[in-house]
């Protein structure tokens, strides 16, 4: 079998036991690694009734599949583990180098269980694994972490993951950070890290990922590729531009929030597009491990350089706070890495807490003397500080957006779904990605089957993004695709160029699993009613599967999309048909038996 | 009559962001294309006040035309 390497590592903290166990082989032909394996284990594993910062809860860090192998955009790993912001199954994904490592290194995933009695973290060296004192970087930043680990280690090809001070004082929008830049960030893994006390793990791994069928990869190998070149996005779009090409697109659109989501389009948004940043900020490209594509950026501002910021940063610091500062946003999105936050989250709290001052919710006394007001860049900045060290306010809304709305009264004013903060788009404009974001597992969230690729972009073809008409079986179809490329370890942008037997091929190639596509899209499915059968046994209903009140009673106020409603009470039980489920959204025992579950 | 011609990444290279033009009545995207040497064909995007059409669409006094090469993703 190739990809995989076989051997799960798991370390009990509690007793500081590491010990390695065989991946079991069946679950994975059914749910392949990464999310969907992890996601399995996970839910076979840890009660659902567990509190998601206490001993009891288990991290999974899952390679996927085809992670460090030679198919492009391999680089990918997942954070598998109980949600403390909305108590789902929290499974977030990062790119960079470490994932790689840790195949090479000889590891398909590692469970951390338990909690240290005191700060350590975890060294593997292969087959050398040692659990070790971290008193000495607990309360240091990512970076000085991570310098400070490595130079320890004394090998500078050691890859390092850690968190930051964020993850450690339990801020439910902190991420686990990898390569200094690359983050795991949303649901807030960081938090279930530092419950644990582990501040770091690092992998030096010198083995080679094989593939079962050599000559078969060097085929599927130059076809994928060629696609990946001659598709105009990952050919050219973003390569050139990066994730934040984005800015104008959907801005034109008419579908891009500002202000907390109260409007949906922004007249100055060219001073933060793309197309500014690459002309007066761009260093350089920064890709992940194998990617053709490079989309990630490295970047300098008025008194420092580093990565990003991707599209969904420069949004949420930007138009959605009312800031068009460049500077401003690189320095909040360099924040985040270096304390280990979740730019999506830290950006929507801080605009709900703005709006919250808006309306007078969170009275002038509260703030410190620190500005939280749209379009104020230096007092944005400071907040982003004061949640990773939960200073002052800044310790509510290290909970989020939606307890900090709640301990105000105005819950609704987190523009929020299950509790995990919307990313940039108005889905009041665009019904398919507004169906997607009710129905994610894990909340609001786009990476979980992004429609704004046929709805706006136009690929694999284009759909009008104003019609429910077709959205609920496009919807699933992206759902489980895309549960399928996470679980690979692949990156969901090489989905602009491939397709569902690209990826068939690729996997078939590496593995020798001999998937049809029909087989490879039910392990997607398999995944998708995994996760939703654990969000119901966390009791969450079909009530969950909704939007904020304002996107869903109020039309757009304004701009190219102004008046533009999002239909989902037509669209959700059509939803629910397609996946076979019943009209409240529990998959039946029909469908789950068809999927052998 | 009048309208609005916004070009976004590379179709901005040795060209403009923005731009007012007077157009005869009943003109389409494709006649605000040819004399920018745009080909249809190299169009991924072109919005007139924000809906998605294609070249063949006639405009109206006011409009706004956002067009984009092939690009994006985030
Ligand atoms: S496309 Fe971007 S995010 Fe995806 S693997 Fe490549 S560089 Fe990383």
């Amino acid at each position: 079998m190739g990809g995989y390497t076989g051997k799960v590592l798991r370390i009990n903290l509690t007793e500081g036991k590491i010990s390695t166990e065989p991946l079991n082989k069946e679950l994975a032909k059914n749910y392949i690694s990464g999310r969907g394996l992890a996601g399995k284990m996970f839910a076979d594993e840890v009660p659902a009734d567990v509190d998601a910062l206490s001993p009891e809860n288990k991290l999974f860090i899952a390679s996927g599949a085809l992670t460090g192998t030679n198919a492009p955009t391999s680089g990918r790993y997942m954070v598998v583990t109980k949600s403390p912001l909305n108590g789902v199954i929290a499974s977030s994904n990062s790119g960079g180098q470490w994932g790689a490592h840790l195949k090479f290194a000889g590891y398909d995933m590692v469970i951390l269980e338990g909690k240290a009695a005191r700060p350590v973290y975890i060294s593997i060296s292969d087959d050398s694994v040692e659990i070790k004192d971290a008193a000495h970087v607990w309360g240091k930043d990512v970076y000085a972490t991570t310098d400070i680990l490595k130079q320890e280690f004394g090998d500078d090809k050691v890859k390092v993951l850690s968190i930051g001070p964020a993850g450690e004082k339990l801020s439910l929008i902190s991420a686990v950070m990898n390569d200094l830049y690359r983050a795991a960030g949303r649901s807030g893994v960081g938090a279930v890290m530092g419950s644990k006390n582990v501040k770091a793990v690092l992998v030096r791994g010198t083995g080679k990922v094989e593939n079962a069928n050599a000559d078969e990869m060097k085929n599927v190998l130059s076809a994928t590729m060629a696609k990946l070149k001659e598709n105009g996005v990952t050919g050219q779009g973003l390569p050139t531009y990066g994730t934040a090409v984005l800015v104008n697109i959907i801005n034109e659109s008419g579908i891009y929030p500002v202000n907390n989501f109260q409007e949906s389009y922004d007249p100055d948004a060219d001073l933060i597009s793309g197309e500014t940043m690459t002309a007066n900020h761009l260093i350089k490209k920064d890709p992940c491990y194998r990617c053709p594509i490079a989309c990630g950026r490295y970047s300098k501002w008025k008194g420092g350089e580093g990565a990003g910021p991707e599209y969904e940063t420069v949004w949420v610091f930007g138009s959605n706070s009312g800031i068009h500062d460049f500077d401003a946003i690189h320095k909040a999105n360099d924040l985040c890495n270096k304390y280990g936050l979740d730019t999506i989250s830290v950006g929507a709290t801080i605009a709900a807490g703005m709006e919250l001052v808006q309306k007078g919710y969170i009275k002038q006394e509260e703030l410190d003397g620190t500005p939280l007001e749209f379009g104020n860049a230096d007092g944005m900045v400071e907040w982003v500080r004061k949640i990773a060290f939960a200073e002052g306010l800044g310790a509510k809304m290290a909970l989020g957006s939606y307890r900090l709305a709640e301990i105000y009264g105005a819950p609704e004013l987190s523009m929020s779904v299950k509790k995990l903060e919307l990313p940039a788009y108005d889905p009041r404009g665009v019904q398919g990605q507004g169906l997607q974001f009710a129905t994610s597992n894990r909340g609001g969230c786009h990476v979980r089957g992004y429609l704004i690729s046929p709805e706006v972009i136009g690929m694999p073809e284009k759909l009008d993004r104003t019609v429910i008409e077709g959205k609920a079986t496009w919807v699933k179809i992206f759902q489980d695709l895309t549960a399928v490329i996470d679980s690979l370890g692949l990156c969901l942008f090489s989905s602009f160029a491939l397709g569902l037997s690209d990826y068939r091929a690729l996997v078939n190639a590496v593995t020798g699993f001999n998937y049809t596509d029909e087989e490879l899209l039910a392990c997607g499915e398999r995944i998708w009613n995994n996760e939703r059968l654990h969000n119901l046994k966390v009791g969450y209903t079909a009530a969950e599967d909704t939007l904020p009140k304002r996107l869903l009673n109020d039309p757009i106020p304004e701009g190219p999309s102004k008046g533009q409603t999002i239909r989902l009470a037509e669209l959700l039980p059509q939803y629910y048909i397609e996946r076979g489920w019943s009209a409240t959204g529990v998959p039946t025992p029909e469908r789950l038996s068809s999927l052998g579950m | 009559m009048r309208v609005t011609v916004k070009l976004f990444a590379t179709f901005r290279e040795g060209r403009f962001k923005v731009e007012e033009k007077d157009l005869p009545d009943s003109s389409r995207v494709i006649d605000v294309l040819l004399p920018l040497n745009i080909t249809p064909e190299e169009v991924a995007i072109c919005l007139v006040n924000g809906r998605d059409v294609n070249e063949q669409h006639v405009l109206n006094d006011g409009d706004t035309i956002a067009l984009f090469p092939p690009v994006g993703g985030g």
